[in-house]
C-alpha cells in the first residue's frame, strides 16, 4: 500500500499533530550559526585592541592582535608546533579515553548497586570538586616528573564527572519506560543493554562534556607543571614563552587552547542536539 | 442484553479460563495507613474473550491489571494466567531512541530473533494497525493515535495471546477513539486473543465490551457484571450501545452514592 493512502487511514483530529516539518537548508543554518560567533569575534578582537590603544600596559607585556594574530598564522607552519599540539592531543585522548572506561564503570556500578552508591556515591561528588592542580604534588611524589604523573591527573579530573553524568541518566530514566520495557520482556542485563543505558544516554553525553572539561583544565594544569624533557607540549610552549617573556607567542599559545577548547565543545554540542533532535526533546517552535 | 449479579462462573465449560482471579485482595502499606486497593475480587476472562473493567477513578482496575500481568503480586488470594500477557498504557510508553520498526521489533530482539525476521514481522504488524511506510519515523514525529498503534503492534509483537489494556485511549480525541476502536476490534476478531480492556469511559465498554466488569471503589470489589450481546460490528452512538452506557451508569452512579453515604 502506497505512503499516502496509509496517511488517509490515519483520519482523525488526532492526524493533524503528527510532525511533517521540513528543516531549512543546509547552508542557511550554517549561517544562521555563523553570523553571530563572527561578530562576537569581531566585537572581542575589536575591544583587545582598543585596551592596547589605551596603553593600559606597554605593548611587549599586553600585544595587540595586530602583533599576536600574525605569530601566530607564523607558527602554523612551524613543525615544532604540530609536533606540540599532536603531543597534547594525544595526552588528552588518552587520559579521556581511559577516564571515560572508569568513569562508565563506576558510574554503573554505583546506579546499580545500592551498597556501592552509599559506600562511594557522595564521594565521587566530592572527587569532582577536588581543584585537579591540587594532585600533582602528590601525582610528582608517585609517578616523578612523567607521562604518567600527567595522565593520573586527567583521568581523575574526568572520571568522576563521567560517572556522575551517567548515575544521574540512569536516575532519571522514567519508570514508565521501565515498565514497558519489563513488559517486553527485557531483564536483568538486556533491560539494561536495550532499556535503561539508552534512556540513559542524555545525562551520559552531559557527564562526558563535562569530563572533557575537566580533562582538558587538567593537561593543561599538567603540561605547565610537569615538563616531561624532549617533548614539546601546548603547555610546555606557553611556560617557554613566559620565561622568555615572548608574550605574543605567549597569546598566540592561548589562542591556540581556547580554539581547541571550543571545536570540541561544539563537536559534544552537536552531539547534544542531534540526540535530542532525535528523540525529540526540542520543542519545533524553538527549533 | 441481561444483567447477571455475581461473576460469570470461574470453570466455563465452553472457553475455558484465560484469566481467573480467585477471592483476590491487594493492599498497599501496613497496618493502619493500609491501603485496601481490592477486596476479594473473583473474576474469570475466557479465552478469546474481550472484558471491559469499568469503575470510578480509585477501584483498583490499574492494580488489578498489574497483577494479572504479572507485574506485582496480590496480598491474598490466587491470580492464574494462563497465556502469555501484553500491557498497554495510557501513554504510548515508546522508546525514543528507537524508530518506530525497532520499537516494534524489540520484544522479538530480546527473544533472539534474527533482524531480518523480526524487520518483516514487525513491519507486517504495522501494516496491521494501519501504519504501513511509517517505520522509519520517530516516536516523537506521531501523533497520539498513531502512537498508540505502535503501542498495540509492540504488544502483538510480543506473540501475546492476553491483551490487558490501561485506559489506552484516554488522552485521546473522540473521534481518533473511534477509530482505534474500530482498529482494535477487527485485529482481535477472529484473532483467538484474550482482552481486559479497563476504562471509565462507559460507552466505550458498551462499543468494545463482550462482557462488562463494574468495580466499585475502595475497597475494589466487583458489583455487577453485564454480558453484552449487541451484535458486532457496533456504533458507539447506536441506540443500543447508548441504552447499554445508561443501564451501566445508573448503576455506577448508585456505586458511588452507597460509597458516599458510607
Amino acid at each position: 500500500m502506497a505512503v499516502d493512502e496509509h496517511l488517509l487511514n490515519l483520519a482523525g483530529l488526532d492526524a493533524l499533530e503528527s510532525v511533517l516539518g521540513k528543516a531549512p537548508s543546509r547552508w542557511s543554518r550554517v549561517w544562521a550559526m555563523t553570523w553571530p560567533k563572527l561578530g562576537a569575534l569581531g566585537l572581542f578582537l575589536a575591544g583587545w585592541q582598543l585596551i592596547v590603544w589605551a596603553g593600559w600596559k606597554p605593548e611587549y607585556v599586553l600585544p595587540g592582535p595586530a602583533k599576536v594574530l600574525p605569530r601566530l598564522w607564523e607558527l602554523l607552519f612551524v613543525g615544532e608546533f604540530w609536533r606540540a599540539v599532536g603531543i597534547t592531543m594525544r595526552r588528552a585522548l588518552a587520559g579521556y579515553a581511559v577516564a571515560v572506561v572508569i568513569g562508565s564503570l563506576l558510574g554503573i556500578s554505583i546506579a546499580r548497586t545500592r551498597i556501592v552508591r552509599s559506600a562511594i556515591g557522595a564521594m565521587i561528588t566530592g572527587l569532582q570538586t577536588m581543584p585537579s592542580i591540587a594532585w600533582f604534588p602528590l601525582a610528582i611524589a608517585l609517578f616523578q616528573i612523567s607521562e604518567r604523573a600527567i595522565m593520573f591527573v586527567v583521568v581523575l579530573g574526568a572520571a568522576p564527572s563521567i560517572a556522575n553524568g551517567l548515575v544521574s541518566g540512569v536516575d532519571h530514566v522514567p519508570p514508565l519506560l521501565l515498565r514497558a520495557g519489563r513488559m517486553v520482556g527485557a531483564r536483568g542485563v538486556g533491560l539494561y543493554r536495550h532499556v535503561i543505558l539508552p534512556a540513559a544516554l542524555p545525562g551520559f553525553v552531559g557527564g562526558l562534556k563535562q569530563g572533557w572539561a575537566f580533562a582538558w583544565r587538567s593537561l593543561m594544569a599538567g603540561e605547565l607543571i610537569v615538563i616531561v624533557g624532549n617533548k614539546p607540549s601546548i603547555g610546555s610552549r606557553l611556560d617557554f614563552a613566559r620565561q622568555f617573556s615572548d608574550s605574543e607567542l605567549l597569546i598566540a599559545w592561548m589562542l591556540v587552547i581556547l580554539t581547541i577548547g571550543i571545536i570540541i565543545d561544539a563537536a559534544f554540542t552537536k552531539a547534544d542536539l542531534t540526540l535530542r533532535r532525535r528523540w525529540g526533546l526540542i520543542d519545533n517552535a524553538t527549533r | 442484553m441481561t444483567t447477571v449479579a455475581a461473576p460469570v462462573g470461574i470453570d466455563d465449560p465452553i472457553t475455558g479460563a484465560a484469566i481467573a482471579l480467585r477471592s483476590v485482595s491487594k493492599a498497599f502499606g501496613h497496618g493502619a495507613d493500609a491501603v485496601v486497593a481490592l477486596d476479594g475480587i473473583d473474576l474469570a476472562v475466557g479465552r478469546g474473550e474481550f472484558v471491559c473493567v469499568v469503575g470510578a477513578s480509585g477501584c483498583g482496575k490499574s492494580t488489578a491489571l498489574n497483577l494479572m500481568a504479572g507485574l506485582d503480586r496480590p496480598t491474598l488470594g490466587e491470580v492464574e494466567v494462563d497465556g502469555r500477557p501484553a500491557l498497554m498504557f495510557q501513554e504510548a510508553a515508546l522508546f525514543p531512541w528507537l524508530d518506530v520498526l525497532d520499537n516494534v521489533a524489540l520484544p522479538m530482539r530480546l527473544k533472539g530473533v534474527g533482524k531480518g525476521e523480526r524487520r518483516g514481522r514487525a513491519s507486517e504488524l504495522l501494516d496491521k494497525v494501519h501504519l504501513g511506510g511509517q517505520g522509519h519515523r520517530r516516536p516523537h514525529e506521531l501523533s497520539g493515535g498513531m502512537r498508540q498503534r505502535v503501542a498495540l503492534a509492540r504488544s502483538l509483537a510480543q506473540d501475546a495471546d492476553i491483551l490487558l489494556m490501561d485506559e489506552p485511549f484516554g488522552a485521546l480525541d473522540a473521534m481518533t477513539r473511534d477509530l482505534l476502536h474500530d482498529e482494535l476490534e477487527s485485529v482481535w476478531s477472529g484473532s483467538g486473543l484474550t482482552v481486559v480492556f479497563v476504562t471509565h469511559n462507559v460507552r466505550e465498554a458498551a462499543r468494545l465490551a463482550d462482557r462488562i466488569v463494574l468495580l466499585t471503589s475502595r475497597p475494589g470489589r466487583v458489583a455487577a457484571t453485564f454480558e453484552v450481546e449487541i451484535p458486532r460490528p457496533r456504533r458507539i452512538d447506536s441506540p443500543e450501545v447508548s441504552g447499554l452506557a445508561a443501564k451501566v451508569t445508573d448503576r455506577l452512579r448508585e456505586e458511588v452514592r452507597r460509597h458516599g453515604s458510607r
